[in-house]
């Protein structure tokens, strides 16, 4: 086993990282990978929330770092998919608690153990930001139609090319077509273009997302939901099969223009 | 190591420290520099530092693990001047700043208007992202776009192969002769000298165009035609 790791970020907060990393590893483990996910945003846990596992929590990342217990113990296998772990970030630490070598270090034990690390980042573009992107095999960006994400999401894919890393990939969350159409909001579109860096997954605004949050069931699991769909669909896009976007308008031509975007690319 | 052996001076800033690297390998300067940190216990845990490395050619990699270093002592690298070229474009691209302080507007006005002071070019092959700001003492020429929220800052003229988002300033030492061009046009802030550009309108300027200061002063949009 050698695992993919890979880090969804995003620069500004409440875009839907945690949301993401949460919902692709639950689809990735429903197709039967044994994954991992690492709450990175240190000080701010709240991926284990939404896993609905914060009552099983014994140890954190930052015991595995300063050694105080082994990588095994702090990963909590999920409740109801058997090959999900989740290890927690430590709630009362600050980010400064781990180093990105730490990362680069426990990213690599993790490697022969599970199929995919999933690694949640905080906002910002600070220490907690490097220290999530340090081990990435690929990162995944996440924005929302709206300019001040849209000029975030640009700028952590210019500190991103000039690290020399990998070419990151974009999801663009929450989309409300009827919002663009009111030309409200910016389009998927006009979201590509300015970034212009390879699309993964269009996720639609969906207020079970929330909902489920708060059960600490990622909406992945409700299969009428088309936002849970979308997640899907980028867990197999990962996998490195070929799924086509999803028709959020019913009406075709913006997402015929989607389909044509995401294939130059 | 020996304080004197170690070419390693500490200056205090309004806003933190300056150290400044003497010559040598950066093979052994870079350890050394972290013996001296350790060595001075906790005086530099929490500091934010600018880093003068002189005329050390440092590459992309050098450059990240020195601040993934510093950052896990507790130290924030925040700006790195050098005179090697090579080592201030990949610190402004990291999104680090190479200058200590900016140059005030009175200072600006003094330069001889007689063309900058060096003809080179950097080229930069890629596109301008948010929060990137190139500055360079000659021609600056892109091949990509320039984002909103990147900053070109030229000495002489600035050319891009692209689309242009962001904020360009052409001789920016005074240089009215210098100019702009680009293949589309969509700015927030465009300037030439001391000369700034009313607000563009979106639509515009969506074919190639060169900027220039016209005879009145004020900046002129020319569109390119092939001959
Ligand atoms: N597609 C979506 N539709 C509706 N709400 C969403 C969607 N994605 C995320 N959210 C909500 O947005 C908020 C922020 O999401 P979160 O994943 O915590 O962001 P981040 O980790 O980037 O700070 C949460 O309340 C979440 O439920
Ligand atoms: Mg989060």
């Amino acid at each position: 086993m050698s695992a993919k790791i890979v880090t969804i970020t995003s620069g500004k907060g409440g875009v839907g990282k945690t949301t993401a990393v949460a919902n692709i590893a639950v689809a990735l483990a429903t197709n039967g990978a044994k994954v991992c996910c690492i709450d990175g945003d240190i000080g701010l846990r709240n991926l284990d929330v939404i896993m609905g596992l914060e009552n099983r929590i014994v140890y954190d990342i930052v015991d595995v770092i300063e050694g105080r217990c082994r990588l095994r113990q702090a990963m909590i296998r999920d409740k109801r998919l058997p090959e999900l772990f989740l290890i927690p970030a430590a709630q009362t630490r600050d980010k400064t608690a781990v180093s990105p070598s730490d990362m680069v270090r426990l990213a690599d034990e993790l490697r022969g153990e599970v199929d995919w690390v999933l690694i949640d980042s905080p906002a910002g573009i600070e220490r907690g930001f490097r220290n999530t992107i340090a081990p990435a095999d690929d990162i995944l960006i996440i924005t929302n139609p709206e300019v001040s994400a849209v000029r975030d999401a640009d700028r952590v894919i210019g500190l991103i090319e000039a690290e020399e890393k990998n070419k990151p990939s974009l999801i663009i969350n929450r989309i409300n077509p009827v919002m663009i159409k009111a030309h409200d909001m910016l389009s998927a579109e006009d979201v590509l273009d300015l970034l212009a860096i390879p699309l993964i997954g269009i996720v639609p605004e969906d207020e079970n997302v929330i909902v489920s949050a708060n059960r600490g069931s990622p909406i992945v699991l409700n299969s009428k939901s088309i936002a849970g769909m979308a997640f899907r669909n980028i867990a197999q896009r990962l996998e490195g099969q070929e799924v086509p976007y999803l028709d959020l308008d019913n009406h075709g031509g913006l997402w015929n223009r989607i389909q044509r975007i995401a294939g130059k690319n | 190591m020996d304080e004197q052996t170690i070419p390693i001076q500490i200056k205090g800033l309004r806003d933190g420290l300056l150290i400044s690297i003497g010559d040598g390998e950066w093979a052994t300067l870079e350890p050394a520099l972290f013996e001296y940190i350790d060595s001075q216990d906790s005086f530099f845990r929490g500091a934010r530092i600018a880093l003068d490395v002189g005329a050390q050619k440092l590459k992309v990699n050098d450059l990240v693990s020195l601040r993934d270093k510093l950052s896990e002592h507790e130290i924030s690298l925040w700006a790195v001047m050098s005179e090697s070229a090579l080592t201030e474009k990949t610190a402004q691209l990291l999104g680090l700043a190479t200058r200590i302080s900016k140059p005030r507007p009175e200072q600006l006005n003094q330069f001889s208007v007689d063309g900058h002071n060096n003809e080179t070019a950097l080229f930069l092959d890629r596109t301008l992202r948010s929060g990137m700001r190139i500055e360079y003492p000659g021609h600056i020429v892109v091949t990509g776009d320039v984002n909103p929220g990147a900053e070109i800052i030229a000495e002489g003229n600035v050319l891009v192969w692209g689309r242009v988002r962001g904020m360009i300033h052409a001789g920016a030492k005074g240089d009215n002769s210098a100019y702009i061009c680009a293949l589309a046009l969509a700015p927030t802030h465009l300037r030439i000298a001391e000369v700034v550009s009313g607000k563009l309108k979106k639509g515009e300027n969506q074919t190639p165009v060169i900027v220039k200061i016209s005879k009145d002063g004020k900046l002129k949009f020319v569109p390119w035609q092939p001959e």
